[in-house]
């Protein structure tokens, strides 16, 4: 892809190339097999502008940044960063870039003020110029009133501004964020591409941001796509739309739930991809024409198609879709076709929460919350990390006891329940925790005698699953060696072998390429179809769409309950008179840190 | 002024962290007080059961001996069945049976038999028991000499006890003890926090700042000295002033070879968390490698003399093994340089070896 002059950043910018990378492979040997993370990757990044990494987990994004900061040396290839190589001069190269880690590297036993001493100390900044640049960085990242509060003690947004603070405290000349807005509340990544684009804007920086939120890419002057250790395409974002150009609509059926609708079109010829997107499904097709609706869902009537300006998305589901061709990750069709004529929610209460709290010491993870949970529903937790999203999990699955209030799950008490109560709920923890070095068939088949499952009906629920889950193909694989999505999916199978009447998903989308989402939330909606009460958590805004019903979580409370139109709803203005989640989410955490002002 | 920011936010993490401060102060004082006062190595008010078959007054004046001496606490019984019982119960660790003919006998020419039956669940504290047995016999046997008005027996043993002439095992377990203190100070304490950082990431923002690799590990050294000369500090003084435990020699040689005894054991520390970068795994093997030969191989409780020969060649890579001879010496005998100095040598030797060690190993790098 060619790479036309950007639109943002300085006039004089963009010409000047700050890294150009050549031909960089890196192999790992975890275990004394290779993996290759970063396999002849070859790039440019322009001057004072935002270039933005994108990418699943595992794609790379990690170690190339690592290389770029001269703290992994690459097996072959040239790495040039400011002129200099990153190899060879890797001490040079960290005196005059600024990297932030994922994990923002601050000290957490260390105040907001002496993890700034400390890195002011480290960068050798002159202790008279100190007092100025950093009420500079405080007023810029809005922590003034917080320096001699802990780091322990910050919300994830916070920290990740004071990382961001520490990084610049010598202004560098280049830039380098790993995955700074993950897992942080969409007020502070807000706030932080607000900083961010400040940064170059004025102060002219560089910046290399990888990121795994696609709608990020937005922001970016260049995107870089890197997918297993491989770049797929770069340049400004609107190429990427061109692609799809005239291949992007929005599909309205009246009468029919959407996400049966998307189920429905997302196994339809032609469609490369079908999400749903407010009160419509969002579709991507093959070729550049006004599809017709008789083909696109047929015998359907009220069927209303309007073409939508495509965005970054679509194009990289495409490039995707493209390299993936005859690989039959779509699903079949007579799996869905059922749902769309079901109508399984039958009112009844499968889950009750009351005023639960959980306490750990003086700390509220979970603060008095209440919701109800319906048979068959596919139910969702949106929040931030340390919202009270796991814990609330956690206390459900009765792994946590709650400090106080009331959790039912199908009217037991799941605290004091005996095993039998649990064997009917399966839980998928956030974290992959199968045993990596048995093989697909070996776990499943570990996690059926654990539910007591054997003989003649063990194996056939192993054969049953590995087929329901496409993972026939991988049965004598050691389940370290899947990639992540086949892992996620394996997961998923692990915490079904059972058949239980409740799912537990905490985070199963995290990190996952936006196919296998996509590819997720299809089984998830199968599953709900045959009746099974699903609840997740995300931190995937757009996802939320997917759920009958949501909560809103923030610092362990709920923000707000309800259907996702509900929701959105409530934040609706004349300014913005169709918000989307990502908007409903920031009004509800701005006016609730009113209420919490005036209170 | 990137060697100060390291070393005040290592020293500010420590302020902060209770699980250092318990580890440095805390800990040596348990272990003090548990080798102090719990720990004995002498046998002492030995339960023992004395079987009288026939007392009468040569009897008395055999058994008045073990129920005069400190040693043992004595049960008397009429018969052996009684006692035999207590043995099994474990009331008692060992019989001494007088039979009814023991006055008689005692004036034959072959003289009376007296059984000695020890409990050798114990082999230590069995040795002990039968030890003094014989002691207690022979002096029973002197007494009866001169009363009898005898002259003398033929030769006389005239016991003298150098350097820890009251024989407590005290005085020679707390200097041991200190060892053993400072090698969890220095090795696992050091090994923890380097591996912390790598754990939460902020070894990852540490690196890519211009600090070189050599300032990272002196900011961890620095702090982690002076906190590990606390604890030696603390211990000694404790040691002399608590467990009255005589210090003979210089206090500068105390502190010289300490410095020299923690450096080696900061340098251990150091070297296992380049290798294991999370907490748990650097802390088992900073257990495994470093405080449990201290304790076990080192001399400190166990004598290195009589360990079989290859376990005893092996002792000489335990550096605990130097610093305890060293102690021992300083605290019991005084300055005696030709045990001081070959032993501080090799403390110098396994330094400078780990420190080459750790300058090769440390790169900043995170692959």
């Amino acid at each position: 892809m060619t790479a036309p002059a950007s639109t943002k950043g300085a006039p004089a910018a963009g010409e000047e190339r700050v890294i150009s990378v050549r031909e960089v492979s890196k192999i790992f040997r975890p275990g004394g097999r290779p993996v290759s993370a970063l396999a002849r990757v070859s790039m440019e990044i322009r001057r004072g502008i935002i270039t933005g990494l994108v990418g699943p987990d595992g794609a790379g994004k990690t170690t190339l940044m690592r290389i770029l900061a001269g703290l992994m040396i690459p097996d072959s290839g040239e790495v040039n960063v400011l002129g200099m190589s990153a190899i060879s001069q890797s001490l040079k190269v960290q005196a005059s870039i600024g990297y932030m880690p994922q994990r923002f590297g601050l000290y957490e036993d260390l105040t907001m003020r002496e993890n700034m001493d400390l890195y002011a100390d480290l960068q050798g900044v002159p202790e008279e110029s100190r007092p100025e640049r950093f009420q500079e960085l405080l007023r810029m990242t809005g922590l003034s009133a917080f320096t001699s509060r802990l780091a322990r003690r910050l919300s994830g947004g916070m920290k990740q501004k004071l990382g961001l603070a520490c990084t610049l405290i010598r202004p560098p000349q280049l830039l380098l964020l790993d995955e700074p807005t993950v897992g942080v509340d969409p007020v502070s990544r807000r706030e932080l591409w607000t900083i961010v684009a400040r940064l170059v804007r004025e102060g002219g920086m560089t910046v290399l941001l990888s990121t795994a939120y696609l709608d990020e890419a937005e922001h970016c002057g260049e995107v870089i796509i890197l997918h297993e250790g491989q770049v797929l395409g770069s340049g400004p974002p609107n190429d990427f739309k061109r692609q799809v150009k005239d291949r992007t609509f929005a599909v309205r059926a009246g009468g029919i739930k959407k996400r049966d609708v998307q189920e429905s079109l997302a196994v339809t010829q032609g469609v490369l991809d079908a999400v749903i997107q407010g009160d419509s499904v969002r579709v991507v097709t093959e070729t550049a024409a006004l599809p017709d609706a008789a083909t696109l869902l047929p015998g359907i009537e009220n069927v209303s198609i309007q073409p939508v300006p495509p965005r970054f998305e679509d194009g990289f589901i495409a490039i995707l879709r493209e390299l993936r061709k005859g690989e039959g990750t779509k699903g079949s069709a007579a799996a869905v076709a059922p749902a769309l004529a079901k109508n399984k929610a039958n009112g009844d209460h499968i889950i009750e929460v009351r005023d639960v709290e959980r306490r750990f010491g003086d700390f509220y993870a979970v603060k008095g919350i209440t919701f109800d949970v319906k048979r068959g529903e596919v139910f969702g937790l949106l929040g931030a990390n340390g919202a009270g999203k796991s814990t609330t999990f956690r206390m459900l699955c009765g792994l946590l006891p709650a400090s106080g209030g009331r959790l039912l799950v199908d009217n037991t008490d799941l605290r004091h329940a005996a095993a039998a109560a649990r064997s009917r709920i399966g839980y998928m923890s956030q974290k992959f925790s199968l045993y990596g070095n048995l093989s697909v068939r070996q776990n499943l088949h570990f996690f059926s005698s654990a539910y007591g499952l054997s003989g003649q009906r063990r194996t056939e629920r192993i054969s049953s699953v590995l087929e329901q889950f496409e993972l026939s193909g991988y049965a004598d694989t050691r389940s370290l060696d899947l990639s992540l999505g086949h892992k996620q999916r394996l997961a998923m199978a692990c915490a079904l072998m059972h058949e239980p009447d409740v799912l537990f998903l905490d985070e199963p989308t995290s990190g996952v390429d936006p196919l296998a989402r996509r590819e997720f939330w299809h089984r998830i909606n199968e599953l709900s179809g045959r009746g099974v009460t699903v609840l997740v958590t995300t931190h995937f805004m757009e996802e939320s769409e997917y759920c009958d019903r949501l909560a809103i979580m923030s610092a362990g409370r709920i923000l707000a309950l309800g259907q996702p139109g509900d929701i959105k709803a409530m934040a609706a203005t004349p300014e913005t008179p169709e918000p989307s989640m990502e908007d409903a989410f920031i009004s509800l955490i701005m006016a609730d840190e009113q209420a919490g002002d005036s209170r | 002024m990137r060697m100060r920011g390291l070393v005040r936010k290592e020293l500010l993490q420590v302020i902060r962290d209770p699980s250092s401060i318990a580890i440095a102060f805390l800990m040596p004082v348990v272990l003090l007080i548990l080798f102090g006062y719990g720990v004995s190595l002498d046998a002492e008010h030995v339960p023992i059961a004395l079987v009288v078959e026939h007392p009468d007054a040569e009897t008395a004046g055999f058994t008045s001996v073990f129920r005069q001496s400190r040693y043992f606490s004595p049960v008397g019984f009429r018969e052996m069945k009684g006692a035999e019982d207590a043995m099994r119960k474990g009331l008692v660790d060992g019989i001494i049976h007088l039979r009814e003919d023991f006055s008689r006998r005692t004036r034959d020419a072959g003289g009376a038999p007296v059984q000695v039956i020890v409990n050798g669940i114990d082999a230590n504290n069995a040795r002990l028991i039968s030890g003094y047995v014989e002691g207690a016999w022979s002096t029973w046997l002197q007494q009866k000499a001169i009363a009898d008005g005898v002259a003398g027996v033929p030769v006389q043993v005239e016991q003298r006890v150098w350097f820890n002439s009251e024989m407590r095992s005290r005085n020679f377990l707390v200097p041991g003890l200190i060892a053993v203190i400072m090698t969890l100070i220095g090795a696992l304490l050091t090994a923890l926090v380097v591996a912390r950082e790598w754990e939460r990431g902020t070894m990852e923002a540490l690196m890519v700042t211009p600090v070189t690799m050599k300032e990272i590990l002196l900011g961890k050294l620095v702090p982690y000295f002076f906190l590990g000369m606390g604890g030696m500090a603390l211990s000694v003084t404790m040691a002399v002033w608590q467990f009255g435990v005589p210090l003979r020699g210089s206090l500068a040689v105390l502190f010289a070879s300490s410095s020299l005894f923690l450096l080696v054991a900061l340098g251990m520390g150091l070297l296992i968390s380049t290798l294991a970068k999370n907490q748990f795994v650097a802390g088992q093997v900073a257990i495994i490698v470093t405080f449990l030969p201290a304790f076990i191989l080192s001399g400190f409780i166990f004598d290195i003399g009589s360990m079989p020969a290859p376990i005893r060649l092996f002792t000489h890579v335990i550096a605990a093994r130097y610093f305890v001879e060293i102690l021992q010496t300083v605290f019991l005998a005084g300055n005696v340089w030709p045990v001081i100095l070959p032993n501080a040598l090799a403390l110098l030797l396994m330094a400078a070896v780990f420190f080459g060690i750790i300058r090769r190993k440390s790169r900043k790098r995170l692959d």
